[in-house]
């Protein structure tokens, strides 16, 4: 039975409600793709507009590695957590560990992208209107990601630390929700930005 | 310990306690009746702050070119009474009240995120405080500060630093990016505990209409608040980094941001009144003796609402040059969403009719709601024909129709509310007598400032203006605006009175005056911090009705 | 009183009072020109409409309260429990869409009228640019650039010469509305709007801007005069003609050029060449200064050079600090460019 169903037709022997985790970070995640949505279109509107400065196709290389990397995580991240279920707690460290390390590889992309932009192509924020569309739809998402590596590492600290078990895959479960959504996001920049963008 | 029929209720304890305990277990709460409280009287201490800013604003309107005070704080006044009325008075009031009642109406212990819930309440707050501590940066408070005075949509380029210098823009933007924050987590509060905390029995079909409706509305705040809380991520973005979001030096665009705010706006503006509308649901049918008429298509209309919602906001930009095209497009969206709108106007009509009404202070307060909310409606009708935006729009008459709608409807049932739910959060009532007298001068003063604000805005008077020239025929008709204004502030000064006094002093309530039939006023008045001594099972709508006639119950017939 | 009004009978002093109470010169509701003529029209069927729908739903609300109310000695037992019926649900859904499906159909029709006219090949061409807080007027085809104080041409709904004016912004947002004659049109920086009168009547009408564009907002103030085409044409000859360069006021001119004036007006015929302020070069042919709001007298110009923030607080003209001499011959220099 669906979700849906089981809330409707249910007798009170069997009360079974939707998970609050899960619901609550549904609510948070539609709240912040929003937020998101507004950004891409701002970028997709001024897309051609800027009356200076470097342009998308100048600049812009399709960053491989990082989204590889962080398309990866998501993958691991479910590993992780079916490991947990499993109460495999040292099989889960590894691929927490892995997915934290693929986060960081894509951070660092970006970071390595970011400095040539601003230093080999003076592309910044206060460029021209590319500049300022692009750091603000990338960095709000960075910013997305290194809040989502933070609650990622903590766990990991737990989870090196012996502390987790199959109690607290509900938790990790939840905190995956999140973590694709980061990664979703990263699916609809990447085609906006680097393919149709360009 | 009281018992009645099959129902029992649990008095909290009581002790002696310090007052600083008492003030500790405030500000440390997590229980959401506290936190309820909390939100309402908060937004109760700002709604008195710009209703001063709304009379500062009619007195200076009262005569033309009166001086008042000068053109730089009148602007700082508008929109800093636009600015508080919607985020730190609206936002917090209504979800203060569903704060309170929602865990209550659907038979839980709390919501589904205690801390959270707390979090979102101190960080609005703190939005709130951050807004008023412009007034004392600048010239001071006299000069009205740095107090923003870009008006409560803060258009675009006349909020770039290079139009508004200083800080007072920030402060807005930060202020309204705060209570934005709060109102996702308390939404995101609201939505978790109606679909995972519901006692037993009671589906969504058997959901009172009052969490239906702040379903929806928390739906709508996920989608709508973020676009405002980018829009300006943005303008902060903007002034602080150079960038050039909305720099039209640069090729950016004035009109990107009217498009973010109002997807916002005009959303925003149906969160407010839903929650009205859910008051209005519970109260009339409790004082006709009816239930409400028609629930499915209750339910239906709202999500209507809400769908609709998103999709009409660019009738605040008839003005703007969209092009023919986007004005039919706009026109459509707007006339239809008054067709779910009308539903609901219908079903509250057929509630009433047969019934045996009575007028109590809560009723007679959501009547004049009733005729209320229709004259808003039919204003917003007019507004909607494109054309007719063209006169209208940016005039006064857009002000009557938007006040008829956020204190001919919206105040009006918070006052019901008030009035029907403090029995229960205080245990005892609010004078009868009191409240005729707050409605009756309150609704005097409503009806000459606001019936009248409709003239000078077909007599061509724009909004926003500080003062206006003799020759334009409008001076008559802001006397008597401003006029209505002082019996307005009466009233509400009785008001205040009423919950000051009754709070020690008002006849007790136990847990049911009203003879309701929602599970809020199954338990005592007020509840125990738990709520309810053992969970509630469901069987209909209105389990205390079934309970109260057991021969005849509501699941016999739904 | 006159002897006149003495005799006359009180209630139509009293009609005469609540008539006075309705006149301005800004109402929606005296068109005085197309496309106001349209709107109005359409205000009507939809004040009707909604008038209509008032009276039978607040009439039936209140019979209802009258009717259905409890009285005293009325038992307590509740009344029937009724919980709803489709026939009815349905009935009120499409009622009410029918209604707005004419109001749709005539409302979509007066935007398409509007905004989709054809331009007539003798339109006069206007290009409106809105500052903080004067609007700027010029008329490319013909060679002339004004402030403040729109002439137009009354057109003949015969031959018609309509007006299309072309506006933006030199820096906020901001609103063209003059009611008699059309509906309001935001000038936005960045971006061209058009909009279009079709004026039958000479005369002055009034208006003013209807978008919070700063401090001043409230005094940006519009005056539009429409001249017959004979004065139009009269009006025009003159404002393409370069400054009057009366031997008289030779000190002022002397004083107006050496002074920080030029950096932001300009006299046509000299050396001030200044954008950012109203055009002067016939500024004494103007009724009112400030953009609408002080009578043009060279008693408040004086006042208004020394320290204009004193007649218009918020103003982007800054205190000169000129002596009194500077003062006076400036004065009679700008009073002096007709």
């Amino acid at each position: 039975m669906s979700a849906y169903t089981a809330v409707l037709t249910q007798s009170t022997d069997e009360w079974q409600l939707p998970d609050k985790g899960k619901v609550g970070m549904i609510c948070l995640i539609v709240a912040e793709a929003a937020i998101f949505i507004i950004f891409v279109l701002a970028y997709i509107f001024y897309l051609g507009k800027s009356l200076s400065g470097p342009t998308p196709a100048e600049v812009l290389k399709l960053p491989v590695l990082g989204t590889v990397c962080l398309l990866s995580s998501s993958l691991t991240v479910h590993f992780a957590v079916a490991a947990l279920e499993r109460n495999e707690a040292p099989l889960s460290s590894l691929w927490l560990a892995l997915t934290v390390l693929l986060g960081g590889i894509f951070l660092a992309d970006t970071a390595v992208e970011w400095h040539e932009l601003i230093y080999e192509h003076g592309l910044t924020i206060r460029t021209n209107l590319f500049g300022t569309t692009f750091y603000s739809l990338v960095g709000l998402h960075a910013s997305h990601v290194i809040v989502g590596l933070g609650m990622l590492s903590l766990v990991l600290l737990f989870a090196v630390a012996g502390k987790l078990n199959s109690s607290h895959a509900h938790r990790l479960h939840v905190l995956s929700y999140y973590w694709h959504f980061v990664d979703a996001v990263w699916v609809v920049v990447f085609i906006v930005v680097y393919v149709l963008g360009r | 310990m009281q018992t009645a029929g099959a129902m029992t209720f649990d008095s909290p304890p009581s002790h002696p306690k310090l007052w600083l305990d008492a003030v500790n277990e405030w500000f440390t709460t997590v229980d959401h009746k506290r936190i309820g409280m909390l939100y309402i009287g908060y937004a109760l201490v700002f709604l008195l702050i710009a209703g001063l800013e709304a009379a500062v604003m009619r007195i200076q309107l009262a005569v033309p070119n009166n001086h008042f005070v000068s053109p730089q704080v009148f602007n700082r006044m508008f929109t800093m009474h636009g600015t508080t009325m919607v985020f730190f008075v609206g936002m917090p009031i209504l979800f203060g009240f569903g704060n309170y009642l929602v865990p209550l109406m659907i038979g839980a212990r709390d919501m589904a995120f205690p801390r959270l819930n707390a979090f979102s309440f101190w960080i609005s707050a703190f939005g709130g405080l951050l807004l008023y501590f412009s007034f004392i940066g600048g010239y001071g408070l006299y000069g009205a500060g740095t107090a923003p005075d870009v008006g409560w949509f803060a258009y675009a380029p006349l909020t770039a630093k290079l139009f508004s210098p200083g800080h007072s823009t920030d402060y807005w933007i930060l202020a309204v990016f705060l209570s934005g924050i709060g109102s996702v987590g308390t939404a995101l509060n609201i939505v978790t505990t109606i679909v995972c905390m519901r006692c037993k029995g009671m589906t969504m079909a058997r959901m009172p209409l009052l969490p239906w409706l702040y379903l929806v509305t928390s739906a709508m705040v996920f989608i709508a608040i973020g676009p405002l809380t980018a829009a300006q991520m943005m303008l902060g973005i903007d002034r602080f980094l150079g960038a050039h979001f909305f720099d039209v030096q640069a090729g950016g665009s004035a009109v990107l941001w009217m498009h973010f705010f109002w997807i916002f706006g005009h959303p925003e503006v149906y969160i407010l009144v839903l929650p009205a509308f859910a008051f209005a649901n519970e109260i009339i049918p409790v004082f006709s003796r009816k239930p409400i008429f028609g629930y499915s298509a209750m339910v239906g209309a709202t999500v209507l609402i809400g769908f609709i919602s998103l999709g009409v906001w660019a009738h605040h930009m008839f003005t703007v040059g969209l092009g023919p095209a986007g004005n039919t497009f706009f026109t459509l969206a707007t006339m239809i969403i008054s067709v779910p709108t009308g539903i609901k106007i219908f079903n509250w009509l057929a509630t009433l009719w047969g019934g045996k009404i009575r007028f109590a202070t809560p009723m007679i307060f959501s009547i004049a709601f009733l005729f209320q909310f229709l004259i808003a409606g039919l204003t917003g009708i007019m507004l909607s024909a494109a054309p007719f935006d063209w006169q209208l729009g940016n005039s006064y008459f857009v002000v009557a129709h938007f006040h008829f709608v956020l204190v001919g409807a919206i105040l009006y049932m918070i006052f019901a509310a008030f009035y029907y739910w403090f029995p229960k959060m205080s245990g005892r009532m609010l004078s009868e007598t009191l409240g005729k007298w707050h409605f009756w001068l309150f609704t005097i003063g409503f009806h000459l400032t606001f019936d009248f604000m409709h003239v000078p805005g077909l007599m061509g008077m724009p909004r926003r203006i500080y003062t206006y020239e003799a020759d334009r025929g409008w001076a008559v008709w802001n006397m008597i605006e401003s006029i209505g204004m002082i019996f307005q502030a009466a009233a509400i000064l009785i008001f205040v009175w009423n919950v000051v006094r009754s709070y020690r002093h008002g006849e007790e309530a136990g847990p049911d005056p009203w003879d309701a039939w929602t599970l809020e006023w199954s338990t005592a008045s007020p509840p125990p911090h738990y709520n309810f001594a053992e969970e509630p099972v469901v069987h209909s709508r209105r389990p205390l009705w079934d309970l109260k006639h057991p021969q005849a119950p509501d699941s016999d017939y739904e | 009183m006159t002897v006149m009004q003495m005799h006359e009978p009180w209630w139509r002093r009293a009609m005469q009072w609540v008539t006075d109470l309705f006149s301005t010169p800004t109402s929606i509701f005296s068109p005085q020109a197309t496309p106001a003529h349209t709107i109005f029209s359409l205000s009507m069927l939809v004040l009707a409409i909604t008038l209509a729908i008032f009276l039978a739903v607040a009439g039936m609300l209140l019979y209802a309260i009258i009717r259905f109310r409890h009285r005293a000695g009325d038992s307590n037992a509740d009344p029937t429990q009724v919980y709803g019926s489709n026939q009815i649900e349905v009935l009120w859904t499409v009622i009410p869409i029918l209604i707005l499906v004419v109001l749709f159909l005539s409302t979509a029709r007066v935007i398409s009228v509007t905004e989709q006219a054809r331009k007539p090949a003798n339109a006069l061409d206007v290009v409106v640019i809105g500052h903080q807080y004067w609007w700027e007027y010029r008329y490319p085809a013909l060679g002339v650039v004004t402030a403040n104080e729109l002439h137009l041409p009354a057109s003949d709904p015969k031959a018609p010469t309509p007006t299309y004016m072309t506006m933006s912004s030199a820096d906020v947002d901001h609103s063209f509305w003059v009611p008699n004659l059309a509906g309001k049109m935001d000038l936005i920086p960045n971006k061209i709007n058009v909009m279009w009168i079709d004026p039958h009547k000479p005369g002055l009408y009034l208006g003013q801007c209807a978008q919070y564009c700063g401090t001043a907002h409230a005094k940006m103030l519009i005056r539009v005069y429409v001249d017959s085409p004979a004065d139009f044409a009269k009006w025009i000859a003159h404002q393409k003609m370069a400054a009057e360069n009366d031997p008289a006021a030779a000190e002022g001119k002397l004083a107006f050029e050496h002074t920080a004036c030029v950096n932001c007006h300009t006299v046509t015929g000299t050396s001030a060449k200044g954008k950012f302020g109203p055009d002067l070069t016939h500024l004494a042919s103007r009724d009112t200064i400030a953009s609408g709001t002080i009578k043009n007298t060279p008693q408040n110009l004086r006042q208004w050079i020394d320290d204009p923030d004193s007649m218009k607080p918020g103003s982007l003209m800054p205190k000169m600090n000129l002596s009194s001499l500077e003062l006076d011959a400036i004065t009679a220099y700008l009073a002096s460019l007709h």
